[in-house]
């Protein structure tokens, strides 16, 4: 929370310097760390995965006889005898060709190109679901072990209730937050701004169980186990859109988070995240 | 305003900035450490190794497969890899409507024994309606009728050293010099589960050739390239390493984890 009077002060940039404070924990960098390389792989090799059926669908199953399809990235003959990539979203075509559906250059033999996403966001780079398999489980467990890590060192911390639980002043101060980032001003205090809160709330505690939760469903051994995990998403196959939905929504946060980044300052707010050392407005320090 | 309209150009920047990251990451950074039999790659898939731990652990050795209503079947089974074998032997059984096939089933085991089809018809029979999950991410749900292979097993009395149920099949795949024929491998949980069946039937007809004539197997908690089908022979092992690739599967031996339950 900023005091009232810093709304008045001029943009981000301009504000009178405070004192370095400790901002972050050993614990909160060590995972955030972490997670940026699991993320990363994750990413990638989830990707990959998606190559091998670049399909949609909502429900237990797959509609190969019927189309309950609700995305999917394809190549298609033109008339003219060439090749285009073709992305569908809930019935609505959208043509593609050099990112999603047909990419790569035209010294590639031309089976390499038809694929959904393009060699350079998988891993591997070529079509091996196999290597996307190994990779995508491994740095599964990792992010998983990261997140008791994390849940385990905030609750014990405090980190968990004082800077990510949303409280009533955060909720209160949400529009003037909004209207601060909507203009760019940022301040720098001694903990994080509402919306910032909430952003960091949604990605720890909704996002993360909720792509750890899909994926689970999509495991035929976990289905046995737990039919319980498949039944609240209603089926395999919706688990399995969900999933792609959060990866969607994690890479726009991942955006705005750099983008956030750079623009509060990327010397102060990178030196916090891996030192801890964080630099403060001047006047934020009495709180 | 024209502090504003520079702040907006270094969001874009920012933005912009964030994206091209991304995009570039990939590339073929990572291809030489992640091919298969580097040591890189090696490290990563022993994850798979802790995935079959914990699932071995936390899911009860008989928890079934989740089976569905017959309403639930809407459409006929999508076949996928083989759906035709070429082999000599497999194309003279199909001619005769699978008449002369037997069931052989060896290995470590006291009774060894071949059955036909007709006496594996008048064995006990399950029938599950299930859904058939693919590794490459569909599912499908259909019906299969079939032998439990506990059943199976109760005749043939596998000795305490058999560890491994391997299943040989009739289709052979490219690799190697004259190709390289389908098997899968499961342990003895896998093998003894009740939904575990021999199938002949699916959707309440015979087993259709492209589905896996005249016998597949279903392994419910498992994808389905576990599920080999135009199986030939069983055989009851120790160890998986002395047969082809030696990893214990087609796919396996081409780089697929061995435990397919995730």
């Amino acid at each position: 929370m900023s005091a009232p009077s810093n709304e008045e002060k001029a943009g981000a940039g301009s504000r009178a310097k405070g004192p370095v404070i400790h901002r972050q924990s050993i614990w909160t960098r060590a995972t955030h760390w972490t997670w940026v390389v699991c993320l990363f792989f994750l990413l990638l090799s989830g990707l990959q995965i998606f190559n091998a059926h670049p399909r949609l669908y909502i429900g237990q199953e797959s509609g190969f006889a019927y189309d309950n399809s609700v995305f999917s990235i394809h190549a298609e003959r033109t008339p003219e005898g060439g090749v285009a990539g073709v992305t569908t979203v809930w019935g609505q075509r959208f043509e593609t060709t050099g990112v999603l559906g047909f990419s790569g250059g035209g010294d590639q033999p031309l089976q390499s190109r038809v694929r959904a996403f393009p060699a350079s966001v998988t891993i591997p780079s070529y079509q091996d679901l196999a290597t996307g398999r190994v990779v995508h489980f491994f740095f599964a467990w990792a992010l998983v072990g990261t997140m008791l890590v994390w849940f385990v060192a905030s609750l014990v911390n405090g980190h968990l209730r004082r800077d990510i639980v949303p409280r009533g002043a955060d909720i209160k101060g949400l529009p003037g937050d909004v209207a601060r980032h909507t203009r760019l001003r940022f301040g720098h205090g001694r903990s994080y701004a509402p919306l910032q809160k909430l952003s960091y709330g949604l990605v720890l505690l909704i996002l993360f169980p909720l792509i750890v939760l899909t994926g689970l469903a999509m495991s035929p051994g976990i289905n046995a186990g737990w039919p319980w995990i498949v039944d609240i998403f209603g089926g395999r196959q919706t688990a399995r859109t969900i999933h792609f939905c959060v990866m969607v929504l994690l890479v726009a946060f991942f955006v705005v988070h750099v983008a956030m980044v750079v623009l509060a300052g990327p010397v102060n707010t990178m030196r916090s995240i891996i030192t801890g050392k964080y630099r403060i407005d001047a006047g934020e320090e009495e709180r | 305003m024209k502090k504003l309209m520079l702040t907006r150009r270094r969001f874009l920047t920012a933005a912009a900035a964030g994206l091209a990251g991304t995009a570039l990451a990939g590339c073929d950074a990572f291809d030489g450490m992640m091919a298969p039999g580097s040591p890189v790659r090696n490290f990563l898939a022993g994850a798979n190794d802790l995935t079959l731990g914990v699932q071995r652990a936390l899911i009860g050795r008989e928890a079934l497969a989740r089976e569905f209503s017959e309403s639930e079947i809407r459409q006929g089974m999508r076949p996928n890899g083989a759906t035709n074998p070429n082999s000599m032997d497999y194309m003279f059984l199909r001619q005769g409507n699978f008449g002369l096939y037997t069931l052989e089933v060896g290995g470590l085991c006291e009774a060894p024994q071949s059955w036909s089809l007709e006496e594996l018809h008048n064995m006990p029979s399950r029938t599950q309606i299930t859904r058939h999950d693919c590794v490459e991410g569909w599912s499908c749900i259909a019906k299969w009728t079939g032998v439990p292979l506990a059943h199976i097993l109760g005749e043939v009395k596998p000795r305490a050293s058999a560890r491994f149920v391997v299943f040989h099949c009739f289709d052979v795949h490219a690799g190697g010099a004259g190709g390289v024929p389908y098997y899968e491998s499961i342990d003895m949980i896998d093998a003894y589960h009740p939904q575990t069946i021999l199938a002949y039937g699916m959707n309440g007809a015979p087993l259709p050739v492209e589905n896996g004539a005249p016998l597949r197997v279903r392994i419910e908690r498992q994808l389905g390239y576990k599920m080999a089908k135009y199986i030939s022979r069983i055989e009851l092992v120790e160890d998986l390493s002395p047969l082809w690739g030696g990893k214990g599967g087609y796919w396996e031996d081409l780089g697929y984890d061995w435990y397919a339950g995730i």
